[in-house]
């Protein structure tokens, strides 16, 4: 008995309704616990593969399969229990009065109530070292510390897959090492979309990068990342000193 | 950024008026405003009482009167308005130091002044003992529509994130040289207004997004439920009623 993948994507194409086509076939399949680093240029179609993930976009040609169920509009509520994604602005991401509430959203709309429902609250803010802010509003927080809390209210949910767009952007580098740390010691698949080449090396031992709507590489980040020519050719470059294989 | 951990209006506290359930209070202090604006006008006293009742409330949930008193200064504008009531009604006039006044416009004023002051101070305690998410809470438990509750809460929670993209802009503004110095800028300003207004608009859209990720469909799922016992019911009842019974008194005895 072999369980499914956490996700399979397979010949996904889309167009924005004002004929914009973002994705000419992307196939791509992530094993349940890998860390999948998804790469590539501003306008490469990254954000728009996110959101055809647990159904936000969906009609165009193609298939995407979370941990065997596929997306559509059938399952949709327990795709979006299965599918959290972490949004790149934690000022979007966390819409209620308080910490706790905004954590309690996803389980609360699942049906989850009372006792049951502290308890998943509790270990999700704990998950994160964010338990003792937990009835505070979120516009009190520090930038990493909402950043953090936006990872709380997804892990509530226990997905299947955590998709995290730029979890890096606009953290300082001892919130960044935090969230590092956060997200390593978490048992569950994740797909992190990032222009942060260095943070995609140290959490992701694979990577992917989307470029032009397809993808355009797919293996170990260490060698994605040195090979200059494959880099140059899809616009991605590493910081000014940066030697992948010096850490890698 | 945002200046506490509550709201300005209100005022830290242990008190048993603190301690009511929300919904208890709402349905109190409206009870109350009901009751004041249907007593007659004539009666002067009942005022008077309601006015004590407030003040004993007030002493209850341990609100200073400096407080309270600073906070009814929002009436301002419409006790203008009562002011000039006197000087515009028609009607039989009478002699107040050399000055002619009408004498129902006198009775209008008194009215809007008396009733007005009294609701808007029963609405300043109220706000001042109950925590602005706390009155959504029991808004919701005394049904008021979930889209107007959703609609409020999103306002407290986006409230200051909106205030400081304006500052942001207005910083932005000044640091090219921009100074609003009179209606020729006014423009500017309009048109930074409408960028405000697509930015929160474009928010609004990713926040809709971020809840229907985490499975939001139409409905807030319920995460706190407030309850009253009977008892606090019947002690956020004692306001009203006894109100009620002046505004009997009054309808019989005037």
């Amino acid at each position: 008995m072999t369980t499914p993948p956490s996700l399979e994507v397979s010949g996904l194409a889309y167009a924005y309704p004002d004929g914009h086509q973002a994705l000419f076939g992307v196939d791509l399949t992530v094993g349940r616990g890998e860390r999948v680093a998804l790469l590539g240029p501003n306008g490469a179609g990254k954000t728009t593969l996110v959101l055809h993930l647990n159904g936000i976009h969906t009609g165009g040609a193609g298939t995407v399969t979370v941990a065997g169920l596929p997306v559509g509009k059938k399952h949709l509520a327990e795709i979006r229990r299965k599918v959290g994604i972490v949004f790149q602005d934690p000022d979007d991401q966390l819409f209620m009065p308080t910490v706790r509430e905004d954590v309690a959203f996803g389980p609360a709309a699942a049906g989850v109530r009372g006792a049951e429902l502290d308890a998943v609250v509790r270990k999700a803010l704990d998950r994160v070292g964010m338990a003792d802010y937990a009835d505070r509003p979120p516009h009190h927080l520090s930038f990493g510390q909402r950043r953090r809390v936006a990872v709380a209210t997804v892990l509530a949910m226990e997905p299947e897959i955590l998709v995290l767009d730029e979890p890096s952007s606009n953290l300082d580098p001892a919130s960044r090492r935090e969230l590092a740390d956060i997200l390593r010691s978490l048992d569950v698949t994740v797909l992190m979309v990032t222009h942060d080449l260095p943070y995609a090396l140290e959490l992701c031992p694979r990577a992917v990068i989307l470029s032009e709507g397809v993808i355009a590489a797919d293996g170990r980040t260490g060698e994605i990342l040195a090979d200059t020519e494959l880099m140059a050719r899809h616009r991605l470059e590493l910081p000014f000193g940066f030697v992948p294989s010096s850490v890698a | 950024m945002g200046a506490g951990h509550a709201h300005k209006l209100y005022r830290h506290a242990h008190s048993p008026v603190h301690e009511l359930p929300p919904h208890t209070k709402l349905a109190a202090v409206l009870g109350f405003v009901v009751v004041v604006v249907s007593t007659p006008r004539e009666a002067v006293w009942a005022f008077a009482g309601y006015a004590l009742l407030l003040a004993v409330v007030a002493a209850k949930a341990r609100v200073p009167a400096g407080f309270l008193l600073k906070r009814l200064l929002i009436e301002v504008p419409f006790v203008a308005f009562a002011l000039l009531m006197p000087f515009v009604v028609p009607g039989e006039q009478t002699e107040v130091l050399g000055v002619s006044l009408s004498v129902p416009g006198l009775w209008g004023a008194w009215n809007v002044l008396a009733k007005g002051t009294l609701g808007v101070a029963a609405s300043v305690l109220l706000a001042s003992t109950t925590e602005l998410r706390a009155l959504l809470l029991g808004l919701q438990r005394l049904k008021l529509p979930p889209m107007l509750v959703q609609i409020a809460s999103f306002m407290i929670r986006y409230g200051d994130v909106i205030t400081d993209e304006m500052r942001r802009m207005s910083v932005a503004r000044r640091s090219r040289g921009f100074e609003a110095r009179g209606v020729r800028h006014w423009g500017v300003l309009a048109k930074s207004a409408g960028a405000l207004f697509i930015r929160s608009y474009e928010r609004g859209e990713r926040v809709h997004l971020a809840m229907v990720s985490r499975g939001y469909t139409g409905t807030m799922p319920v995460i706190d439920e407030v309850t009253a016992t009977r008892a606090q019911w019947r002690y956020a009842a004692a306001l009203p009623l006894t109100a009620l019974l002046i505004c009997l008194l009054g309808w019989t005895t005037s």
